[in-house]
Protein backbone atom coordinates (compact mmCIF):
# COMPACT_ATOMS: atom_id res chain seq x y z
CA UNK A 1 0.00 0.00 0.00
CA UNK A 2 1.20 3.70 -0.79
CA UNK A 3 -0.12 6.62 0.43
CA UNK A 4 -2.42 8.92 -0.93
CA UNK A 5 -2.39 10.25 -5.04
CA UNK A 6 0.12 7.38 -5.80
CA UNK A 7 -2.09 4.67 -4.37
CA UNK A 8 -5.41 6.63 -5.73
CA UNK A 9 -3.66 6.30 -9.15
CA UNK A 10 -2.57 2.89 -9.00
CA UNK A 11 -6.37 1.73 -7.80
CA UNK A 12 -7.79 3.97 -10.75
CA UNK A 13 -5.82 1.96 -13.08
CA UNK A 14 -6.51 -1.35 -11.82
CA UNK A 15 -9.80 -0.53 -12.82
CA UNK A 16 -9.16 -0.68 -16.23
CA UNK A 17 -9.60 -3.61 -18.62
CA UNK A 18 -6.51 -6.12 -18.58
CA UNK A 19 -4.96 -4.26 -15.96
CA UNK A 20 -4.48 -5.95 -12.62
CA UNK A 21 -2.58 -5.05 -9.36
CA UNK A 22 1.00 -5.88 -10.31
CA UNK A 23 0.49 -3.56 -13.95
CA UNK A 24 -1.33 -0.87 -12.41
CA UNK A 25 1.39 -0.21 -10.38
CA UNK A 26 4.44 -0.64 -12.85
CA UNK A 27 2.07 1.91 -15.13
CA UNK A 28 1.85 4.56 -11.90
CA UNK A 29 6.10 4.64 -11.12
CA UNK A 30 6.35 4.95 -15.37
CA UNK A 31 4.05 7.97 -15.15
CA UNK A 32 5.45 9.09 -12.11
CA UNK A 33 8.87 8.94 -13.81
CA UNK A 34 8.16 9.98 -16.93
CA UNK A 35 8.07 13.65 -18.41
CA UNK A 36 5.65 15.96 -17.18
CA UNK A 37 4.61 17.14 -20.75
CA UNK A 38 4.15 13.75 -21.53
CA UNK A 39 1.73 13.13 -18.56
CA UNK A 40 -0.43 16.38 -19.23
CA UNK A 41 -0.63 15.01 -22.91
CA UNK A 42 -2.20 11.68 -21.95
CA UNK A 43 -4.66 13.55 -19.10
CA UNK A 44 -5.53 15.90 -21.73
CA UNK A 45 -6.25 12.83 -24.43
CA UNK A 46 -8.27 11.19 -21.96
CA UNK A 47 -10.72 14.60 -20.94
CA UNK A 48 -10.66 15.22 -24.22
CA UNK A 49 -12.07 11.57 -25.27
CA UNK A 50 -14.99 12.11 -22.79
CA UNK A 51 -15.42 15.67 -23.78
CA UNK A 52 -15.58 15.17 -27.54
CA UNK A 53 -16.35 11.60 -28.47
CA UNK A 54 -20.07 10.97 -28.07
CA UNK A 55 -22.19 8.39 -30.11
CA UNK A 56 -23.58 9.16 -33.70
CA UNK A 57 -27.48 10.05 -33.57
CA UNK A 58 -27.86 7.89 -36.98
CA UNK A 59 -25.92 4.66 -36.49
CA UNK A 60 -24.54 4.72 -32.76
CA UNK A 61 -21.14 4.40 -34.10
CA UNK A 62 -18.44 6.51 -31.66
CA UNK A 63 -18.31 10.17 -33.37
CA UNK A 64 -17.26 13.80 -33.04
CA UNK A 65 -20.24 15.83 -34.71
CA UNK A 66 -23.73 14.60 -33.46
CA UNK A 67 -23.15 12.24 -37.28
CA UNK A 68 -20.14 10.49 -37.61
CA UNK A 69 -18.00 10.60 -40.45
CA UNK A 70 -19.29 7.63 -42.00
CA UNK A 71 -22.83 8.81 -41.72
CA UNK A 72 -21.82 12.57 -43.40
CA UNK A 73 -20.11 11.27 -46.16
CA UNK A 74 -22.22 11.60 -49.51
CA UNK A 75 -20.16 9.02 -51.25
CA UNK A 76 -21.06 6.18 -49.33
CA UNK A 77 -23.68 3.96 -51.01
CA UNK A 78 -27.12 4.85 -49.18
CA UNK A 79 -28.66 1.62 -50.38
CA UNK A 80 -26.50 -0.50 -48.30
CA UNK A 81 -26.37 -1.02 -43.92
CA UNK A 82 -24.16 -3.42 -42.26
CA UNK A 83 -25.10 -3.97 -38.93
CA UNK A 84 -22.64 -5.08 -36.27
CA UNK A 85 -22.46 -5.21 -32.72
CA UNK A 86 -19.90 -3.19 -31.47
CA UNK A 87 -18.12 0.27 -32.87
CA UNK A 88 -14.83 -1.91 -33.51
CA UNK A 89 -16.63 -4.03 -35.73
CA UNK A 90 -16.73 -1.09 -38.12
CA UNK A 91 -12.92 -0.19 -38.05
CA UNK A 92 -12.61 -4.03 -38.97
CA UNK A 93 -14.85 -3.39 -41.65
CA UNK A 94 -13.43 -0.51 -43.09
CA UNK A 95 -9.82 -1.57 -43.26
CA UNK A 96 -11.29 -4.34 -45.81
CA UNK A 97 -12.00 -1.68 -47.85
CA UNK A 98 -14.54 -3.57 -49.62
CA UNK A 99 -17.86 -2.46 -47.81
CA UNK A 100 -18.91 1.73 -49.27
CA UNK A 101 -22.52 1.13 -47.53
CA UNK A 102 -23.21 2.58 -44.41
CA UNK A 103 -22.99 0.96 -41.10
CA UNK A 104 -25.37 0.35 -38.31
CA UNK A 105 -23.94 -0.11 -34.73
CA UNK A 106 -26.53 -2.67 -31.95
CA UNK A 107 -24.23 -2.03 -28.81
CA UNK A 108 -23.96 -5.49 -28.23
CA UNK A 109 -25.54 -8.90 -29.18
CA UNK A 110 -28.50 -10.77 -27.68
CA UNK A 111 -27.50 -12.79 -24.26
CA UNK A 112 -30.30 -13.93 -22.48
CA UNK A 113 -28.04 -15.48 -19.85
CA UNK A 114 -26.35 -12.42 -19.30
CA UNK A 115 -30.23 -10.33 -19.01
CA UNK A 116 -30.16 -8.58 -22.53
CA UNK A 117 -32.52 -8.86 -24.67
CA UNK A 118 -33.36 -7.53 -28.16
CA UNK A 119 -35.16 -4.28 -25.94
CA UNK A 120 -31.40 -3.62 -24.50
CA UNK A 121 -30.23 -3.06 -28.42
CA UNK A 122 -30.21 -0.74 -31.08
CA UNK A 123 -32.72 -2.78 -32.69
CA UNK A 124 -36.12 -0.54 -32.59
CA UNK A 125 -33.58 2.47 -34.23
CA UNK A 126 -32.81 0.19 -36.96
CA UNK A 127 -36.26 -0.66 -37.92
CA UNK A 128 -36.71 3.35 -37.60
CA UNK A 129 -33.55 3.18 -40.38
CA UNK A 130 -34.86 0.81 -42.43
CA UNK A 131 -38.78 2.04 -42.57
CA UNK A 132 -37.79 5.75 -43.58
CA UNK A 133 -34.66 5.29 -46.01
CA UNK A 134 -34.32 3.72 -49.33
CA UNK A 135 -32.32 0.69 -48.08
CA UNK A 136 -32.38 -2.01 -50.43
CA UNK A 137 -30.12 -4.69 -48.95
CA UNK A 138 -28.77 -5.50 -45.31
CA UNK A 139 -25.71 -7.26 -44.57
CA UNK A 140 -25.85 -8.76 -40.79
CA UNK A 141 -22.05 -8.54 -39.58
CA UNK A 142 -22.38 -10.31 -36.16
CA UNK A 143 -20.02 -11.73 -34.53
CA UNK A 144 -19.72 -15.50 -35.97
CA UNK A 145 -20.47 -16.67 -32.32
CA UNK A 146 -23.61 -18.29 -31.33
CA UNK A 147 -24.84 -14.90 -29.85
CA UNK A 148 -23.91 -13.54 -32.62
CA UNK A 149 -25.49 -15.87 -34.98
CA UNK A 150 -28.81 -15.64 -32.87
CA UNK A 151 -28.74 -12.16 -32.80
CA UNK A 152 -28.89 -12.59 -36.73
CA UNK A 153 -31.63 -15.02 -37.06
CA UNK A 154 -33.60 -12.37 -34.97
CA UNK A 155 -32.95 -9.93 -37.24
CA UNK A 156 -33.56 -11.90 -40.00
CA UNK A 157 -36.72 -12.89 -39.42
CA UNK A 158 -37.79 -9.11 -38.22
CA UNK A 159 -36.47 -7.63 -41.33
CA UNK A 160 -37.39 -9.84 -44.05
CA UNK A 161 -41.43 -9.30 -43.89
CA UNK A 162 -40.42 -5.72 -44.87
CA UNK A 163 -39.05 -6.76 -48.23
CA UNK A 164 -35.32 -5.79 -47.70
CA UNK A 165 -32.90 -8.26 -48.67
CA UNK A 166 -31.11 -9.59 -45.79
CA UNK A 167 -27.70 -11.48 -46.15
CA UNK A 168 -24.95 -12.90 -43.68
CA UNK A 169 -21.24 -12.31 -43.71
CA UNK A 170 -19.86 -15.73 -44.94
CA UNK A 171 -18.50 -18.15 -42.49
CA UNK A 172 -15.28 -20.65 -43.46
CA UNK A 173 -11.92 -21.28 -43.40
CA UNK A 174 -8.97 -18.49 -43.29
CA UNK A 175 -7.20 -17.14 -45.55
CA UNK A 176 -3.69 -19.07 -45.71
CA UNK A 177 -4.36 -21.68 -43.60
CA UNK A 178 -3.98 -25.89 -44.00
CA UNK A 179 -7.55 -27.22 -44.83
CA UNK A 180 -6.68 -30.33 -42.25
CA UNK A 181 -6.14 -27.61 -39.38
CA UNK A 182 -9.72 -26.38 -39.64
CA UNK A 183 -12.28 -27.71 -37.33
CA UNK A 184 -15.47 -29.50 -37.90
CA UNK A 185 -18.11 -26.69 -37.58
CA UNK A 186 -16.05 -24.07 -39.44
CA UNK A 187 -15.64 -26.50 -42.46
CA UNK A 188 -19.00 -27.67 -42.06
CA UNK A 189 -20.23 -24.06 -42.73
CA UNK A 190 -17.48 -23.49 -45.56
CA UNK A 191 -19.16 -26.56 -47.10
CA UNK A 192 -22.28 -24.88 -46.73
CA UNK A 193 -21.56 -21.26 -48.54
CA UNK A 194 -19.13 -22.87 -51.36
CA UNK A 195 -19.60 -20.90 -54.32
CA UNK A 196 -19.19 -21.75 -58.07
CA UNK A 197 -15.61 -21.13 -59.35
CA UNK B 1 -0.49 -29.84 -12.89
CA UNK B 2 -3.18 -32.72 -12.83
CA UNK B 3 -4.75 -33.43 -16.17
CA UNK B 4 -8.18 -34.93 -16.64
CA UNK B 5 -10.37 -35.98 -19.25
CA UNK B 6 -14.23 -35.65 -19.26
CA UNK B 7 -17.61 -35.24 -21.30
CA UNK B 8 -18.90 -31.97 -20.81
CA UNK B 9 -21.68 -29.65 -21.99
CA UNK B 10 -20.59 -26.11 -22.40
CA UNK B 11 -23.29 -24.01 -20.22
CA UNK B 12 -21.49 -20.54 -20.99
CA UNK B 13 -18.92 -18.76 -22.63
CA UNK B 14 -17.63 -15.09 -20.90
CA UNK B 15 -14.85 -13.27 -22.50
CA UNK B 16 -11.11 -12.87 -21.05
CA UNK B 17 -8.81 -10.38 -21.66
CA UNK B 18 -7.51 -10.15 -25.21
CA UNK B 19 -8.52 -13.22 -26.83
CA UNK B 20 -9.69 -15.71 -24.08
CA UNK B 21 -12.78 -17.08 -23.14
CA UNK B 22 -13.27 -18.41 -19.58
CA UNK B 23 -15.77 -21.59 -20.19
CA UNK B 24 -18.22 -23.04 -17.74
CA UNK B 25 -18.96 -26.58 -18.51
CA UNK B 26 -21.31 -29.09 -16.87
CA UNK B 27 -18.82 -32.40 -16.86
CA UNK B 28 -20.31 -36.07 -16.43
CA UNK B 29 -17.45 -37.04 -14.05
CA UNK B 30 -16.62 -33.62 -12.33
CA UNK B 31 -19.72 -31.69 -12.05
CA UNK B 32 -19.16 -28.01 -12.86
CA UNK B 33 -15.88 -26.81 -14.03
CA UNK B 34 -14.68 -23.21 -15.17
CA UNK B 35 -11.95 -23.58 -17.52
CA UNK B 36 -9.57 -21.05 -19.51
CA UNK B 37 -10.30 -21.16 -23.02
CA UNK B 38 -6.85 -19.42 -24.43
CA UNK B 39 -7.05 -17.64 -27.92
CA UNK B 40 -10.63 -18.53 -29.05
CA UNK B 41 -11.56 -15.49 -29.68
CA UNK B 42 -9.04 -15.00 -32.41
CA UNK B 43 -10.44 -16.17 -35.97
CA UNK B 44 -7.23 -18.54 -35.77
CA UNK B 45 -8.37 -20.21 -32.87
CA UNK B 46 -9.05 -24.14 -33.85
CA UNK B 47 -11.19 -24.78 -30.78
CA UNK B 48 -12.88 -21.61 -30.50
CA UNK B 49 -16.25 -23.19 -32.60
CA UNK B 50 -15.79 -26.20 -30.56
CA UNK B 51 -16.43 -24.32 -26.81
CA UNK B 52 -19.34 -22.21 -27.67
CA UNK B 53 -22.59 -22.72 -25.23
CA UNK B 54 -24.47 -25.98 -25.92
CA UNK B 55 -21.78 -27.54 -27.37
CA UNK B 56 -21.34 -31.54 -26.21
CA UNK B 57 -17.46 -31.92 -25.99
CA UNK B 58 -15.02 -34.36 -25.23
CA UNK B 59 -12.72 -32.42 -23.20
CA UNK B 60 -9.01 -32.37 -21.61
CA UNK B 61 -7.79 -29.89 -18.42
CA UNK B 62 -5.31 -28.75 -16.79
CA UNK B 63 -6.50 -28.29 -13.08
CA UNK B 64 -5.87 -24.98 -11.53
CA UNK B 65 -6.19 -23.49 -8.53
CA UNK B 66 -8.68 -21.12 -8.99
CA UNK B 67 -9.81 -21.73 -12.84
CA UNK B 68 -8.71 -24.86 -14.77
CA UNK B 69 -7.06 -25.04 -18.71
CA UNK B 70 -8.69 -26.03 -21.74
CA UNK B 71 -5.69 -28.05 -23.45
CA UNK B 72 -7.55 -30.01 -25.84
CA UNK B 73 -11.25 -30.69 -27.11
CA UNK B 74 -12.89 -32.80 -29.72
CA UNK B 75 -16.55 -31.93 -31.00
CA UNK B 76 -19.05 -35.34 -30.15
CA UNK B 77 -22.35 -32.92 -30.81
CA UNK B 78 -22.40 -29.44 -32.01
CA UNK B 79 -26.03 -29.03 -30.57
CA UNK B 80 -25.42 -24.71 -30.25
CA UNK B 81 -25.02 -24.74 -34.47
CA UNK B 82 -28.50 -26.33 -34.99
CA UNK B 83 -30.04 -24.23 -32.64
CA UNK B 84 -28.83 -20.61 -33.09
CA UNK B 85 -30.48 -21.28 -36.58
CA UNK B 86 -34.32 -20.64 -34.46
CA UNK B 87 -34.30 -18.00 -32.54
CA UNK B 88 -36.65 -19.65 -30.45
CA UNK B 89 -35.36 -22.81 -29.76
CA UNK B 90 -32.16 -20.64 -28.77
CA UNK B 91 -33.65 -18.55 -26.03
CA UNK B 92 -35.08 -21.77 -24.82
CA UNK B 93 -31.65 -23.54 -24.25
CA UNK B 94 -30.54 -20.64 -22.72
CA UNK B 95 -33.04 -20.84 -20.33
CA UNK B 96 -31.68 -24.74 -19.74
CA UNK B 97 -27.95 -24.31 -19.34
CA UNK B 98 -28.74 -21.30 -16.84
CA UNK B 99 -31.09 -23.67 -14.84
CA UNK B 100 -28.41 -26.45 -15.27
CA UNK B 101 -25.30 -23.44 -14.07
CA UNK B 102 -27.98 -23.00 -11.11
CA UNK B 103 -28.60 -26.51 -9.77
CA UNK B 104 -25.37 -27.59 -9.66
CA UNK B 105 -23.81 -24.31 -7.31
CA UNK B 106 -20.92 -26.24 -5.97
CA UNK B 107 -18.13 -25.94 -8.27
CA UNK B 108 -16.43 -29.88 -8.77
CA UNK B 109 -19.58 -32.07 -7.56
CA UNK B 110 -20.25 -34.72 -9.79
CA UNK B 111 -23.89 -33.95 -10.92
CA UNK B 112 -24.35 -37.18 -13.52
CA UNK B 113 -28.21 -37.01 -13.35
CA UNK B 114 -28.03 -33.62 -14.43
CA UNK B 115 -25.43 -33.69 -16.86
CA UNK B 116 -27.41 -36.72 -18.08
CA UNK B 117 -31.42 -34.90 -18.27
CA UNK B 118 -29.54 -31.96 -19.62
CA UNK B 119 -27.62 -33.47 -22.94
CA UNK B 120 -31.05 -35.48 -23.42
CA UNK B 121 -33.25 -32.48 -23.32
CA UNK B 122 -30.69 -30.14 -25.59
CA UNK B 123 -31.07 -33.00 -27.84
CA UNK B 124 -35.00 -32.92 -27.91
CA UNK B 125 -34.78 -29.54 -28.64
CA UNK B 126 -32.61 -30.08 -31.37
CA UNK B 127 -34.54 -32.94 -32.66
CA UNK B 128 -37.83 -30.69 -33.37
CA UNK B 129 -40.07 -33.78 -31.77
CA UNK B 130 -41.84 -32.01 -29.49
CA UNK B 131 -42.99 -28.15 -29.30
CA UNK B 132 -40.06 -26.12 -27.06
CA UNK B 133 -41.91 -24.71 -24.58
CA UNK B 134 -42.86 -28.52 -23.60
CA UNK B 135 -39.07 -29.54 -23.54
CA UNK B 136 -38.11 -26.34 -21.30
CA UNK B 137 -41.04 -27.00 -18.71
CA UNK B 138 -40.31 -30.65 -18.59
CA UNK B 139 -36.49 -29.98 -18.27
CA UNK B 140 -36.97 -27.66 -15.71
CA UNK B 141 -39.72 -30.22 -13.56
CA UNK B 142 -37.19 -32.33 -13.54
CA UNK B 143 -34.07 -31.15 -12.86
CA UNK B 144 -35.90 -29.81 -10.05
CA UNK B 145 -36.78 -32.97 -9.18
CA UNK B 146 -33.07 -33.86 -9.26
CA UNK B 147 -31.93 -30.87 -7.08
CA UNK B 148 -34.69 -32.96 -4.59
CA UNK B 149 -37.48 -30.32 -4.78
CA UNK B 150 -39.80 -32.64 -6.56
CA UNK B 151 -43.73 -31.60 -6.73
CA UNK B 152 -46.17 -33.62 -6.26
CA UNK B 153 -49.66 -33.56 -8.72
CA UNK B 154 -51.94 -36.06 -7.44
CA UNK B 155 -51.08 -36.78 -3.14
CA UNK B 156 -51.11 -33.67 -1.47
CA UNK B 157 -47.67 -32.46 -0.77
CA UNK B 158 -48.22 -31.64 2.52
CA UNK B 159 -49.61 -34.39 4.36
CA UNK B 160 -49.82 -37.11 1.72
CA UNK B 161 -53.51 -37.42 1.14
CA UNK B 162 -54.64 -39.28 -2.02
CA UNK B 163 -55.83 -36.81 -4.85
CA UNK B 164 -56.95 -35.19 -6.86
CA UNK B 165 -56.96 -31.72 -5.22
CA UNK B 166 -57.80 -28.64 -6.63
CA UNK B 167 -54.93 -26.35 -5.43
CA UNK B 168 -51.25 -25.75 -6.43
CA UNK B 169 -49.16 -24.16 -3.66
CA UNK B 170 -45.54 -23.22 -4.76
CA UNK B 171 -44.80 -22.75 -0.80
CA UNK B 172 -46.11 -26.01 -0.27
CA UNK B 173 -44.66 -28.17 -2.81
CA UNK B 174 -47.42 -28.53 -5.31
CA UNK B 175 -50.79 -29.91 -5.15
CA UNK B 176 -52.63 -29.73 -1.73
CA UNK B 177 -55.46 -30.77 -0.19
CA UNK B 178 -58.17 -28.01 1.18
CA UNK B 179 -56.97 -28.66 5.05
CA UNK B 180 -52.98 -27.83 3.89
CA UNK B 181 -53.70 -25.28 1.40
CA UNK B 182 -51.69 -21.94 1.89
CA UNK B 183 -52.82 -18.27 1.13
CA UNK B 184 -51.94 -17.73 -2.01
CA UNK B 185 -52.34 -21.01 -3.68
CA UNK B 186 -53.58 -20.88 -7.13
CA UNK B 187 -56.34 -23.27 -8.68
CA UNK B 188 -55.37 -24.90 -11.95
CA UNK B 189 -57.83 -26.57 -14.15
CA UNK B 190 -57.22 -30.38 -13.99
CA UNK B 191 -56.28 -30.24 -17.48
CA UNK B 192 -52.77 -28.13 -16.70
CA UNK B 193 -52.59 -30.40 -13.24
CA UNK B 194 -52.40 -33.41 -15.79
CA UNK B 195 -49.89 -31.82 -18.25
CA UNK B 196 -47.71 -31.08 -15.31
CA UNK B 197 -47.87 -34.54 -14.03
CA UNK B 198 -46.99 -35.85 -17.59
CA UNK B 199 -44.05 -33.60 -18.31
CA UNK B 200 -42.19 -34.84 -14.67
CA UNK B 201 -43.16 -38.14 -16.20
CA UNK B 202 -42.50 -38.06 -19.63
CA UNK B 203 -45.90 -38.96 -20.72
CA UNK B 204 -45.33 -37.62 -23.92
CA UNK B 205 -48.01 -38.50 -25.59
CA UNK B 206 -50.24 -36.83 -23.03
CA UNK B 207 -48.07 -33.57 -23.47
CA UNK B 208 -48.07 -33.25 -27.38
CA UNK B 209 -52.32 -34.14 -27.21
CA UNK B 210 -52.30 -30.69 -24.97
CA UNK B 211 -54.08 -27.60 -25.37
CA UNK B 212 -52.12 -23.84 -25.88
CA UNK B 213 -54.04 -22.63 -22.79
CA UNK B 214 -53.14 -25.03 -20.71
CA UNK B 215 -49.29 -25.26 -21.60
CA UNK B 216 -49.38 -21.52 -20.64
CA UNK B 217 -50.91 -22.56 -17.81
CA UNK B 218 -48.49 -25.03 -16.63
CA UNK B 219 -45.48 -22.96 -17.60
CA UNK B 220 -46.48 -20.07 -15.04
CA UNK B 221 -47.11 -22.63 -12.59
CA UNK B 222 -43.23 -24.01 -13.42
CA UNK B 223 -41.80 -20.60 -13.71
CA UNK B 224 -43.14 -19.27 -9.77
CA UNK B 225 -42.04 -22.69 -8.69
CA UNK B 226 -38.95 -22.91 -9.96
CA UNK B 227 -38.13 -18.97 -8.95
CA UNK B 228 -39.45 -20.14 -5.61
CA UNK B 229 -36.67 -22.42 -4.98
CA UNK B 230 -33.95 -20.43 -6.64
CA UNK B 231 -34.73 -17.22 -4.67
CA UNK B 232 -33.58 -15.12 -7.33
CA UNK B 233 -35.15 -15.81 -10.79
CA UNK B 234 -33.36 -17.01 -14.37
CA UNK B 235 -32.52 -14.01 -15.90
CA UNK B 236 -33.29 -15.79 -19.21
CA UNK B 237 -36.42 -17.09 -18.53
CA UNK B 238 -38.60 -13.66 -19.03
CA UNK B 239 -36.61 -13.41 -22.69
CA UNK B 240 -37.73 -16.79 -23.64
CA UNK B 241 -39.23 -16.12 -27.07
CA UNK B 242 -43.19 -16.80 -26.64
CA UNK B 243 -43.76 -15.87 -29.96
CA UNK B 244 -41.85 -17.98 -31.85
CA UNK B 245 -42.67 -20.64 -29.06
CA UNK B 246 -46.51 -20.38 -30.41
CA UNK B 247 -45.56 -20.47 -33.54
CA UNK B 248 -44.06 -23.75 -33.08
CA UNK B 249 -47.19 -25.68 -31.69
Amino acid sequence: MYEGVVQDLIDELGRLPGVGPKSAQRIAFHILAADPTDVLRLADALREVKEKVRFCSICGNVAEEPECRICRDPRRDHSVLCVVEEPKDVVAIEKTREFKGRYHVLGGAISPIEGIGPDDLRIRELMVRLADSGIVEVILATDPNLEGEATATYLARLIAPIGIAVSRLASGLPVGGDLEYADEVTLGRAFEGRRRV
Amino acid sequence: MPLYRDEAVVLRAHKLGEADRIVTLLTRHHGRVRAVARGVRKTSSRIGARVEPFSHVDIQCYEGRSLDSISQVETIDPIGAALSRDYGRWTTAMAMVETAERLTPVEREPAVQQYVLLITALRALVSGEHDAPLVLDAYLLRSLSIAGWSPSFDECARCGSAGPHRAFSVAGGGMVCSDCRLPGAAAPSPAAVSLLAALLSGDWPVADASEVRERREASGLVAAFLQWHLERGLRSLPLVDRDDRRLAT
